[in-house]
């Protein structure tokens, strides 16, 4: 199966390589501009259009799209803006009261007002209404109305992102609607009050979204300007090269660098990279039952990342929009901060001097884990072979990979996280060093500076608290940050388009040229 | 004959209860499937409530054999990931990949036959190598690297036919090229031997002596015995194209069972996976159980061994 995953990539460059030679001569096809629609093609189906029923990249996509929140971030200034509610204040510890917008109007002209917020936030509190991803949800304690257009919403301890999550996978539903049809009919006729309502659905195939033409105006989201969205859904990668190739989409997303680079000189087509929220790094299991029991030493944790080239790395393999990371969370989340932190910069002669007073001078065997981006674990394990460690490739799908860490069989793993978009640090670093399952270093202090981390309001008192659980774990080199990862997108020339490190695709914006 | 019939019915049905508890073990054994539901960051006790709501925290025998005794009363299950009935949802695909299975077919046949022919006819020749070399070529390239080709030739060259999708005859024409390709060169070789065998035969001799035209003998006379066999190994051609079709509908995107297949597989969507590998492995086991049947018909000596 193996040999034959890489038989098929070896043949995908070619293949690849051919295409490229062949489409200099082909004209581009204009169908898109033509009939005022973006035809936008991803390689995976939601499992539900409510995006409280699915935890996949395309159901936040259409979910902001089609639906709205009460908050938004803006992507450039990273300030929350008012949406469906225009204003909010924190009443105390566990509560905020949000000043809801008058005069917005879902799909089927149900209005909006504080029942719409009081009912959704209620719904998919209640853990009996099973949302598929609990802690987008599980913090809310209940919405309370206060009057046409006030709610308050409880949370259930002391949670400092709340507005974040209201700001992300939290979009409000219409009342009545909602408790009419409940979250089946919601995936079969989805109803929102966001830039375009869905028109046409079929399960597993396509998305036919259209503009909302009574979009409200004077909020963080314009309405939209292009008519009509049609998402379909190819899972081969090399299909949808194709269909961008042809003239058959506009837009698509996810293109691995090799391709992007080839897209690159196709006269129709244009290249947009830009850093996304996933972070890459390894984690080193440094337990008592770790099955490389090299990693507890600090001196070979040290080694490890010293053997690392990060920066060339990141700039022949994982591409351009990426950076190198000295912490183990993305820049722009509140909280994540390098400074003071401990630093490794690439130097194999340290790395190996480091392993040799370790007691390791000839290196030692060892197995990396992985589920994605293989070339970039071979690069690290290349790498880590050059000083003498001899990493054997693990490659998994993600369940059980995920398998082997928490029965502690995993003692290098490449992983990488998404932060499900929550430009807030709480949103990554305590799933990893918080004593949890994923934890592979329970470092009792850490843990206490991440507790305290996440249960305050005091921004000051919370970045003081991250800032120092992130030094220890630097300092103690329990884990190796490596890199942002980039998405390539690859678009007609016709579109305007932007890359957004949240991984949005925000259709509502775009524009032909 | 029935004795025969009876024997084959019961390894059939051994057969295609043995593939569904294979393909129930290993996907079971690939990794928690309640982790790859929950999906990646997903915390423990999202997790824990999958395991219970779909009852993974059982033993596999017991998981098994449940899945199974619903199976039987008709009882497919819900899709885990798109949370409806899970039959209806198969059905409504079924049509596509038949419809691809039977054009792929004939579209192997379309090809074979001539070739096989010309290849008999002109025995050792270059036509006969030429012949062999397709042949070779369709068993070697993999059909998604043809399929590939197909793309840059008739979808970015020449812009005839549309890339991807589903619903119109134009999007069939590459999936079935790319699918029946795979299938013709079994058949040729078959009929290049056949033919071969019958063009030996004492009546070829009498009938080229009475001075019929070569061509009425070749395809009045000699090609229809033998074809014969052809029709025995179209069946079971037909189950195995009909698996095929799982690369081949994901490649262009062809909404139909095998593209339901691969959704399946990537999202551990249990009961849809499963359904669909028991209904292709009894669809396989059906049709390759009818062509022993015409096979031990047209050949009484079959019937003894």
């Amino acid at each position: 199966m193996e040999t034959r995953t890489h038989a098929r990539t070896g043949l995908n460059l070619i293949a690849g390589a051919l295409i490229t030679a062949l489409l200099t001569a082909a004209g581009p096809a204009l169908a898109g501009k033509k009939d005022d629609t973006i035809r936008f093609a991803y390689d995976q189906a939601p499992e539900s259009v409510d995006p409280f029923f699915n935890n996949v990249r395309i159901g936040v996509i259409i979910g902001h799209n089609v639906w709205d929140t009460l908050v938004t971030l803006d992507p450039k200034t990273n300030q929350y803006k008012g949406n469906l509610a225009t204003s909010w204040k924190q009443i105390d510890d566990k509560t905020i009261e949000f000043d809801l917008r008058e005069g917005v109007k879902f799909h089927n002209g149900e209005e909006f007002d504080a029942d719409s917020v009081v009912y959704t936030l209620n719904f998919v509190a209640d853990p009996a209404n099973k949302v598929t991803t609990q802690a987008n949800v599980n913090w809310i304690d209940k919405a309370t109305k206060l009057s046409k257009y006030k709610v308050r919403v409880t949370t259930k301890q002391v949670f400092p992102a709340a507005i974040e999550y209201l700001a992300g996978p939290v979009v409000i539903h219409p009342a009545k609607y909602y408790a009419e049809v409940g979250p089946k009919g919601m995936n079969a006729k989805p109803v929102g009050t966001g830039p375009f309502r869905v028109t046409n659905y079929v399960p597993g195939k396509s998305i036919t979204l259209e503009r909302n033409a009574d979009y409200f105006k004077g909020g963080p989201k314009t309405p939209a300007r292009i008519a009509k969205v049609d998402v379909r859904f190819i899972p081969d990668r090399q299909t949808q090269m194709a269909e961008m190739l042809s003239g058959g989409a506009d837009l698509i997303m996810h293109v691995p660098k090799d391709q992007a680079d080839q897209a690159a000189k196709v006269p129709h087509l244009q290249v947009v990279s830009g850093e996304t929220m996933r972070i890459v790094f390894m984690q080193m299991n440094s337990l008592d039952n770790t099955p490389a029991p090299q990693l507890k030493d600090p001196r070979v944790r040290k080694a490890i990342i010293h053997a690392i080239d990060r920066e060339s790395i990141v700039k022949n393999i994982v591409g351009a929009g990426s950076r190198v990371l000295h912490t183990q969370c993305f820049p722009s989340q509140f909280g994540c901060t390098d400074e003071g932190a401990a630093r490794y910069p690439y130097d194999p002669a340290l790395a190996k001097k480091l392993l040799a007073e370790a007691g390791h001078p000839n290196g030692f065997e060892t197995e990396i884990f992985a589920y994605r981006e293989r070339n970039q674990t071979e690069a690290i394990i290349n790498n880590l072979q050059q000083v003498g460690i001899k990493a054997k490739l693990n490659f998994s799908q993600y369940a059980a990979m995920r398998d082997a860490i928490r029965a502690g069989k995993a003692s290098l793993t490449h992983q990488t996280w998404g932060s499900f978009s929550v430009n807030d640090v709480s949103a990554s670093i305590p799933v990893w060093f918080g004593g949890e399952s994923d934890d592979v270093t329970r470092d009792k202090e850490v843990q206490e500076l991440l507790k305290k981390g996440n249960n305050s309001v005091d921004p000051k008192v919370r970045q003081q608290a991250y800032r120092d659980a992130l030094k220890r774990i630097a300092d103690n080199a329990w884990s190796v940050p490596l890199w942002s990862l980039p998405v390539y997108y690859v678009g007609s020339k016709e579109l305007n388009f932007a890359a957004y490190p949240d991984e949005q695709v925000r259709f509502w914006e775009m524009t032909w040229k | 004959m029935g004795g025969y019939i009876l024997k084959r019915l019961g390894l059939a049905i051994a057969v295609a209860l043995a593939v569904s508890m294979i393909a129930f073990l290993l996907l079971r054994l690939s990794g928690d499937p309640a982790i790859a539901i929950a999906g990646e960051g997903a915390r423990s006790e999202d997790i824990e409530l999958i395991r219970q709501t779909y009852g993974f925290d059982r033993p596999l025998p017991v998981q098994y054999v449940e899945w199974l005794g619903k199976t039987l009363r008709g009882d497919f299950g819900e899709s885990i990931y798109f949370k409806t009935a899970a039959a209806p949802l198969i059905f409504a695909k079924l049509e596509t990949t038949m419809v691809l299975g039977l054009l792929a077919l004939a579209f192997a046949l379309a090809i074979s036959i001539p070739l096989g022919v010309m290849a008999a006819v002109y025995r050792n020749s270059w036509i006969d190598r030429l012949c062999l070399a397709l042949a070779v070529l369709g068993q070697a390239l993999p059909n998604f690297f043809f399929a590939l080709l197909l793309i840059m030739l008739f979808s970015i060259s020449l812009r005839w036919l549309p890339v991807s999708g589903s619903g119109t005859w134009q999007h069939f024409v590459m999936p079935t090229i790319a699918l029946g390709y795979y299938a013709a060169p079994a058949f040729m070789r078959l009929i290049r031997a056949g033919m071969i065998e019958v063009l030996e035969a004492d009546y070829i001799r009498t009938a080229r002596a009475k001075g019929l035209p070569a061509s009425k003998v070749i395809f009045k006379h000699a090609l229809r015995n033998a074809v014969v066999p052809v029709v025995a190994l179209a069946a079971v051609q037909l189950g195995f194209l009909l698996g095929g079709s799982v690369v081949i509908e994901t490649i262009f995107a062809l909404d139909g069972l095998g593209y339901l297949a691969y959704q399946s597989i990537t999202f551990k969507d249990f009961p849809v996976m499963q359904s669909i590998v028991l209904l292709l492995s009894v669809i396989y086991v059906v049709l390759t159980l009818a062509s022993d049947i015409a096979n031990a018909w047209l050949d009484p000596r079959i019937r003894v061994a």
